[in-house]
């Protein structure tokens, strides 16, 4: 019989900063992604759509728990950077660049932006700063709807399918690789942006600005850095986005799309990266759970169809209020709370 | 000429509702410190119901004027004793995404029951206009304009010499000390809701008396961030002020933009972008509590 360690124990600093702390940890995660990956051979393609924008909507939600979760700027226009991106990277794939270049070309545009916006984050705090996102938003929503010549205004604007290396992404299942190697190296970025230099000097600024200040962090810089980063990774998603449709219009990036990010992140866990996929498979999946939920009582309430998307409206905002009321931390605390309780059964003490 | 005319008086009547619903915003903020975003759906809700109860249950308007107060008092109860209470002292972040949520609630709501077409309400006030300065301005212009300044007047003397009232400016200036004066915090949150819902409703009907309402109502609870920003985020005066300017000012950018270069619907940021540059230059607008920060 071999002898176990009953728990982690760190002999250097580094072990202990890790992001995968256990072999096991690391066995769980390759076999969940080894499922994953075997998703699109035996789902149907409309099981790989909701996963593709379940994917999508994971790198928007890690990008805004960056800025808002570990920085504490709150951010009402992330659905509009989201838009930037989208529509940088369809114009420059539209002009004939390749699929990746015109995808960071989206996030450095998204990034600009974001950071042009982010500016008056040096003097604005709290709800101000809350109120000049939501200006960004709905400024950026305006020329979205009125630059009709780089945009196609309220038509929209046609996006070829992404080709790497002469490969076309132009299914589901096919897509969904593509889809799935940028999100990870998404998620990866964010989790490895936290245990920097520049991540402990965002927690910092999110804890107390003052006194992050006392202990030499630049507020002006290192907010700006978050605001860049994080319009950067949304840019990417937005990039993704509009190359996964094929067509962008306006209305895919109002406010509603801000928000639901950030219902993503309070519903997952503030500042916890494994929240924000938490909350953006929550958040995805709600709309679909109800659709499902809806057409199986349809045969005994026919007009059920007509309140189908005011109920949508209803069970988002009655579930954000009851996480913020019932369970302020999010899924991620409830996660954390499962795992103890497993480690240690069937002794729960 | 003749054309800005026109546009600026339109503005001051849209401006005199957003200085309603502003000042529904401005007393949740004095006395609760939360940030309302479902302003704009209470404005929605209390339009909704005054039209239920006069076209669907055909009461008389004065009834269902004031059963609709009463209806918004009661929702502004119940929802400051389930929702904002137990976020008390919660971070910003979690108290905007609640109020987000109930205005979510409230689309909900009103979308179930009455869908979302534009619904009308029938004439109450006489149709001719009047000639004002040989600019015609339709009754219900003037009614607005004036019911809103009358309400500004009876808020005022409210807030200056009635009890309840300088209990709440008390609340808004330091709670524990207004605590420890025995004012009951928890009675104030309640009716500083239900000051900013009847306000609100009161906005709502007269909405929609002018243009009749849809969902997109809802909308303007955005509108009231401009106006409260110019205003100082927690003074009543600026409130009023503040929703006159930002009406105007909207919509000669409107009239202007469309007259000079052609472009439509700038109504919908040329307030946002002064917002914004309010927010660069003078954060805490004309009115409003300078926060002094030592560094």
């Amino acid at each position: 019989m071999s002898m176990h360690k009953c728990g982690l124990f760190y002999t250097s600093y580094r072990a202990e900063d890790g992001l995968f702390r256990s072999k096991f940890q690391k066995s769980c995660l390759a076999i969940f992604f080894a499922v994953l990956l075997a998703c699109p051979q035996f789902l149907n393609s409309y099981v790989v759509s909701i996963l593709n924008l379940i994917l999508i909507a994971v790198i928007g939600a890690v990008s805004l728990n960056l800025l808002t979760g570990i920085c504490g700027q709150m951010s009402l226009g992330h659905g509009a950077f989201v838009g930037m991106g989208a529509y940088g990277a369809a114009i420059l794939s539209n002009l004939g660049l390749p699929f990746f270049p015109a995808l960071l070309g989206g996030g450095f545009v998204a990034a600009l932006v974001g950071m042009v916006f982010g500016i008056p984050s040096l003097r604005l705090k709290g709800i101000y700063l809350a109120i000049s996102t939501l200006a960004a938003q709905l400024i950026l929503e305006y020329v979205f709807l009125h630059a009709s010549g780089l945009t196609g205004g309220a038509n929209g604007l046609p996006v070829n399918a992404p080709h790497v290396l002469g490969y076309a992404f132009d299914s589901d299942a096919r897509i969904f690789y593509l889809i799935l190697f940028v999100t990870t190296l998404c998620v990866l970025a964010v989790s490895n942006v936290a245990r920097t230099r520049p991540g402990r000097a965002f927690v910092a600024i999110r804890d107390y600005y003052q006194s992050a200040e006392n202990v030499g962090v630049n507020l002006f810089a290192f907010k700006l850095q978050a605001f860049g980063l994080s319009s950067f990774l949304a840019g990417i998603a937005g990039g993704l986005w509009a190359h996964y449709t094929m067509y962008i219009t306006p209305e895919q990036f109002s406010m509603g799309l801000s928000i639901s990010y950030l219902a993503m992140i309070i519903i997952g866990g503030m500042g916890s990266v494994l929240g924000s996929i938490f909350g953006a498979v929550f958040i995805t999946l709600l709309p679909e759970l109800l659709n499902l939920i809806i057409s199986s009582l349809g045969g005994m309430a026919p007009d059920l169809s007509a309140v189908i998307v005011p109920m949508k409206e209803g069970v988002f905002g009655l579930m954000l209020v009851l996480f913020l009321i019932f369970e302020p931390e999010g899924l991620a605390r409830k996660w954390r709370l499962t795992k103890a309780y497993w480690k240690l059964y069937p002794f729960a003490y | 000429m003749e054309y800005y005319l026109q546009l600026i008086i339109n503005g001051l009547v849209v401006g005199s509702i957003y200085s309603l619903v502003a000042l529904g915003f401005v007393v949740i903020f004095k006395a609760t410190k939360v940030v309302n975003f479902a302003q704009g759906e209470l404005v929605m809700v209390g339009a909704y119901v005054c039209f239920a109860m006069t076209v669907q249950y055909q009461l008389p308007f004065l009834v269902s004027f004031l059963l609709t107060l009463a209806f918004a008092t009661v929702l502004a109860i119940v929802v400051e004793r389930l929702i904002l209470r137990p976020l008390i002292g919660e971070p910003i972040i979690s108290v905007i995404m609640v109020t987000i949520g109930l205005s979510s609630m409230l689309k909900c709501f009103v979308q179930t029951i009455w869908g979302t077409q534009i619904r009308v309400y029938p004439a109450i006030l006489p149709q001719e206009p009047f000639m004002v300065l040989g600019l015609p301005i339709a009754p219900v212009y003037l009614a607005a304009f004036g019911l809103s300044l009358l309400l500004f007047a009876v808020f005022s003397v409210f807030f200056k010499y009635s009890s309840v009232g300088i209990a709440m400016r008390a609340t808004a200036f330091d709670q524990q000390a207004a605590q420890s004066m025995g004012i009951g915090i928890k009675s104030i949150f309640a009716l500083s809701w239900c000051i900013a819902a009847v306000v609100s409703s009161i906005g709502g009907i007269i909405l929609g008396n002018i243009n009749g309402i849809n969902v997109q109502l809802g909308h303007l609870g955005l509108k009231v961030f401009p106006a409260v920003i110019l205003g100082g985020l927690d003074s009543l005066l600026g409130a009023a002020l503040g929703g006159l300017i930002i009406g105007v000012l909207e919509n000669i950018c409107e009239g202007a933009a469309k007259d000079l270069f052609g472009l439509g619907g700038f109504k919908e940021v040329a307030s946002f972008i002064v917002l914004v540059i309010i927010l660069m230059v003078k954060p805490y607008g004309l009115f409003g509590t300078k926060e002094i920060e030592r560094v």
